[in-house]
């Protein structure tokens, strides 16, 4: 190795360091050595360059220049579309938006209660952020979220604190579909540890049972738990016991995700070293203070970026509540254009609603690649 | 090791230890925490059974599968076998099957094809290549795979009436009625060529592996391309051609309010094949991309310092080492694709969950219902995995 | 430190032969699988003794010591620490455990704990010692291995020497009557072998009872009571370092230093 190294030239008594020449660095070598490297390059280049400016300029002539951001509501409260549809496509109707948002975003809760929905979104955004941070890794964020979580249910339902009863049949939009995917997370979390440190544990039979519903839960579609919340359920619970819509298909979600958690968790306890589980017994702790001191703190940690992809994946699948009914953002936007007058208007209804998912997942997952990179770096060192 | 074999008491068999009745035995604690698992998880079991065999008692809701041979009465507008509202709900079910894996089956094979390209995009040293996969990759990652089939389904719902259908290219029609395309006349000189064809790759693959046992026994490489050529393209044209080259084709054409002749697709099963496609292919991008990422550039350095040359590096070295990477979350993503394909039901194609479903509302047998529907999907998703595991396998012993 | 050196710089043995035994290794037997791994090991240690173990690697040395504090189970034979039989029973398991302390080949440091919390972590939950005592008796054995200042690192910002020294204050801060050591050098950089081997002459000058698997023969010389040559999952020989090192009687003993030295 040293003989190797040894070739380089000393910096005393060397020539004096030239500045490499204009084509190496610079813009205009990035631009050649990226963009025209060859002929083929090249001709590349220019294609595309031409497709993303027609397209990038008949996208802001749809959606701005020939766009139509109101329209006139006549003395019965029906919308007059005419103008929107007159532009034969050639135009967003951006009016269906600004007509409809609040109905897409708080669905039929009670319009002058429309700020305790708007909060709930709020206090959910400021529980991601709070989470993201890694000085919360600990403890804390446990009562963190159960406070959290307990605030969202007193505004959404109300009747303490001079807050009003809203009946759950009465949510709908945003907040249901954060509230699905971050309970959903809250109780799969837990269930998901346990499924995992049984799918490791030796005792065969509690090892079977945790396969059986990992692998059960991950061969089916969601789908499927849902209809069997929605139809399967009422039947599974004694004669007049009933549990609302909503609450089945949370528990559909839970169990889904519990199983999807539950693998990415072993993934985390599968890529600790024997050593650390021998050191631990060596000491003389007993199985679950080896689990909670030592295992499970250097698991999860490992595993926070695959548990972020994960969660992005359940924020997109909670929108799957919409087949059986449950109103939530995809179904609120889903039913605004089922009035005959914004009827057709689906694409802008369904850009608007896709830009709201792409801001939180595109959110979650640049968290998730900046956190991934930092423990690579980390590991490495 | 093997003098350790030779040895007479290496035969002698651990003995077994007595159980004693003692809490402070690991194994006792063992089976009594065993015993309190399933205990607890058996009595929900049964509590949530029992209470629904009362259920049903008490609603009178007929149990058991007779239903399946009672007449569907539901119409079911694509079938690929011959289907009748008066057929039985056995053979409904049967056609959402096939419609399901119709889906499925040619979603896997585009979504392998087009996501493969973006994959290889992302790495390209063109930036705005790359950077055009990229933003695809990470917007359609991070949208409802849902939304993406309703967004679809609302641009094919908007496209014009059979009349003003759009004509992208000659003999193809895009209209709110589905697409239609011209499709070959099929003949037995088709089939005669396609089985040839499938005769051809498996002669090619026995002729690579003879060629390449040769080689190892007088080190001279073959080519093996030539013959590869002639028996995978050659042979099933020859076929063809002998059965008399055939070559009708069936023209789409407007009689009426819609068109008649050539290959129909729904606006529903395109608007799902569409959506699935892209979505998948997105996924399957950034397996690619991985797999490809995976092999370190010592692997590339240390095969062309042995003075290999690019395609046997990319064929001996790095595609093995690749493929290992990427199978398994390959897999997952077939898995996907054919479970995703249950969204079906909302845009209104009608796959096995929009059958079954239909089924179970008009018997009210919600369990036997929902019980096809995982039956269905758990052994898509077994013989899937089944498979891609043994071809795992195979790569992974072949190679090593 | 203190520990009287004889005439060839041996430290002085503590052995006391009128004590019972620390360890009683009764015809034990292993099997991995269908592996012969441990036959009829036999092997008595005293309170106060310190046993090197050699031989090839596979011999079943570090499993021999793992079957101590049960890291593996022994399938035959019997196997005494302080006096108490090591069973399926883990009231007894708990206790040995608390009597033997063990360092790894590759530290086992717990990363994601701080030095200190890695020294005070058994203390706490095993002994159910206050944090404020454990804290202090961790810092006296930090201080012993000469790395106080390190405490509130983490082990991934020391160096793989100071590593292993964390190591041996972390078993001591279980105040063990018994410590193993499972080649303890042999993951380490040549620099960093000293400074550990010094941490347990100083600790052999305490009269701990210590076994010891290594390769380093110049510590064998020095600290051993007794060195005990294993190969193939048997004792071969046993006797003090200079009948082992310098009058091997059996071939595979012959075989085996001639190995070492050539090595060295």
């Amino acid at each position: 190795m040293s003989d190797i190294t040894a070739s380089t030239p000393t910096l005393h008594g060397g020539s004096p360091a030239r500045s490499a020449p204009i084509t190496a660095v610079g813009p205009i070598a990035w631009v050649r050595a990226n963009l025209f490297s060859g002929w083929l390059s090249t001709a590349v280049t220019l294609v595309l360059g031409y497709l993303i400016v027609r397209a990038v300029m008949g996208f802001v002539d749809w959606a701005f220049v020939n766009a139509i951001w109101s329209v006139p509501v006549n003395g019965n409260g029906v919308a007059q579309t005419q103008a929107c549809r007159e532009l034969h496509g050639t135009g967003a109707c951006w009016a269906v938006v600004t007509e409809k948002h609040r109905f897409m975003l708080f669905g039929t809760y009670p319009f002058e209660q429309h700020w305790r929905p708007a909060l709930v979104c709020l206090l959910f955004v400021a529980l991601y952020i709070v989470s993201s941070m890694r000085s919360f890794w600990n403890w804390r964020l446990i009562p963190i979220w159960a406070g959290t979580l307990t605030a969202i249910g007193i505004l959404m339902w109300g009747g303490v604190l001079g807050l009003p009863y809203v009946p759950q049949e009465r949510w709908g939009g945003l907040p249901i579909t954060l509230i699905l995917a971050t309970f959903g997370l809250a109780f799969a979390f837990p269930l998901s540890i346990l499924v995992a440190l049984g799918r490791r544990s030796n005792l065969p039979a509690i090892k079977a049972l945790c396969v059986l519903y990992v692998e059960l839960i991950r061969g089916v579609p969601l789908i499927s738990l849902l209809f069997m919340a929605s139809v399967m359920f009422p039947l599974f619970l004694p004669e007049g016991m009933n549990i609302d819509k909503l609450l089945r298909a949370q528990i559909a979600i839970i169990l889904f995700a519990g199983a999807y958690l539950a693998e990415v968790v072993r993934a985390g306890l599968q890529s600790l070293p024997k050593g650390q589980y021998e050191a631990a017994d060596a000491m003389g702790l007993s199985y679950w203070q080896k689990t909670g001191l030592i295992i499970l703190p250097q698991a999860l940690r490992t595993v926070i970026p695959p548990l972020v992809n994960t969660f992005i994946g359940f924020f997109k699948d909670t929108s799957l509540v919409l087949i059986i009914g449950i109103f939530d953002l995809l179904t609120a936007g889903k039913t605004a254009i089922v009035e005959p007058s914004w009827q057709g208007f689906g694409v802008e209804v369904y850009v608007f609603v896709g830009l709201i998912y792409l801001v939180f997942c595109f959110a979650m997952s640049k968290y998730s690649q900046g956190l991934e990179a930092e423990l690579n770096r980390h590991r490495r060192r | 090791m093997s003098d350790a074999t030779v040895d007479p008491r290496f035969r002698r068999k651990p003995p077994k230890r007595p159980l004693r009745l003692s809490w402070a035995d690991e194994r006792v604690r063992g089976i009594v925490w065993q015993l309190v698992v399933v205990g607890i998880v058996g009595s929900i079991i049964y509590w949530l059974w029992s209470n629904t065999v009362h259920n049903l008692e008490v609603r009178r809701i007929a149990t058991g599968f007779g239903f399946l041979g009672r007449e569907a009465g539901l119409p079911i507008a694509e079938h690929l076998i011959p289907y009748d509202p008066t057929d039985t709900y056995l053979r409904a079910l049967t056609v959402g099957v096939l419609n399901t894996l119709k889906v499925a089956v040619v979603g896997i094979v585009l979504a392998t094809i087009l996501g493969t390209a973006i994959g290889i995009a992302r790495l390209s040293k063109n930036f705005l290549v790359a950077k055009i996969a990229a933003f695809y990759v990470e917007v359609i990652r991070d949208l409802p795979l849902l939304l993406q089939l309703l967004f679809w389904y609302t641009i094919m719902q908007g496209l014009p009436g059979p009349r003003q259908a759009l004509k992208p290219l000659d003999g193809v029609f895009l209209s709110n009625r589905g697409f239609r395309l011209p499709a070959l006349v099929w003949e037995g000189a088709h089939t005669a060529a396609v089985l040839a064809c499938l005769a051809g790759i498996v002669a090619t693959w026995l002729y690579a592996r003879s060629a390449r046992a040769k080689q190892m026994a007088d080190g001279q490489p073959r080519r093996v391309w030539p013959a590869a050529i002639a028996l995978i393209i050659g042979l099933p044209l020859l076929v063809w051609q002998a059965m008399g080259a055939p070559w009708a084709i069936d023209w789409p054409a407007l009689r009426g309010f819609n068109f008649q002749g050539g290959m129909s697709m729904s606006p529903e099963y395109a608007a799902l094949l569409i959506g699935l496609v892209t979505y998948t292919a997105g996924f399957i991008a950034e397996v690619v991309r991985a797999g490809i990422l995976s092999v370190s550039q010592g692997q590339w350095e240390a095969a062309q310092a042995l003075g290999l040359r690019h395609g046997p590096v990319l064929r001996l070295i790095v595609l093995p080492q690749a493929l290992r990477v990427i199978i398994p979350p390959m897999t997952s993503n077939y898995l996907n694709l054919t479970k995703n394909s249950s969204l079906a039901v909302a845009i209104g194609y009608q796959d096995i969950v929009s059958i079954a479903n239909t089924t179970l509302n008009q018997t009210g047998q919600a369990i036997e219902g929902i019980a096809i529907i995982m039956l269905v999907y758990l052994t898509i998703s077994l013989s899937i995995s089944l498979f891609m595991n043994w071809y795992n396998a195979k790569i992974a012993l072949v190679e090593r | 430190m203190s520990a009287a050196l004889d005439t060839q710089g041996h430290i002085a043995s503590a052995a006391r032969t009128d004590a019972p035994p620390a360890i009683v290794l009764d015809k034990v037997n292993k099997w991995f699988g269908a592996l012969h791994v441990l036959r009829d090991v036999d092997l008595q240690v005293a309170l106060g003794e310190r046993v090197v173990v050699c031989g090839p690697s596979g011999s079943g040395k570090s499993t021999m010591i793992r079957c101590i504090n049960r890291l593996e189970t022994h399938q035959e034979g019997k196997i005494l620490v302080d006096g108490i039989e090591l069973s399926d029973d883990l009231r007894s398991l708990d206790a040995i455990r608390r009597e033997v302390g063990m360092v790894f080949q590759s530290f086992n440091l717990f990363p994601h704990l701080t030095i200190l919390e890695n020294c005070t972590l058994a203390p706490i939950w095993v002994r159910k010692m206050p944090k404020k005592d454990a804290e202090e008796l961790a810092m006296e054995y930090l201080t012993r291995v000469r790395i106080p200042e390190q405490a509130k690192k983490y082990p991934g910002q020391l160096s793989g020497g100071q590593q292993q020294r964390v190591a041996i204050a972390r078993a001591l801060c279980m105040k063990p009557k018994i410590m193993l050591f499972d080649e303890p050098t042999s993951a380490l950089d040549p620099e960093m072998i000293k400074e550990v081997l010094d941490t347990m002459v100083m600790l052999a000058g305490t009269g701990m009872t210590m076994i010891v698997v290594t390769h380093e023969m110049g510590f064998a010389r020095q600290v051993a009571d007794r060195v005990v040559f294993m190969d193939r999952g048997e004792v071969v020989e046993v006797g003090t370092p200079e009948q082992v090192f310098n009058d091997p009687k059996t071939d595979r003993l012959k075989m085996f230093l001639s190995q070492i030295l050539r090595g060295h």
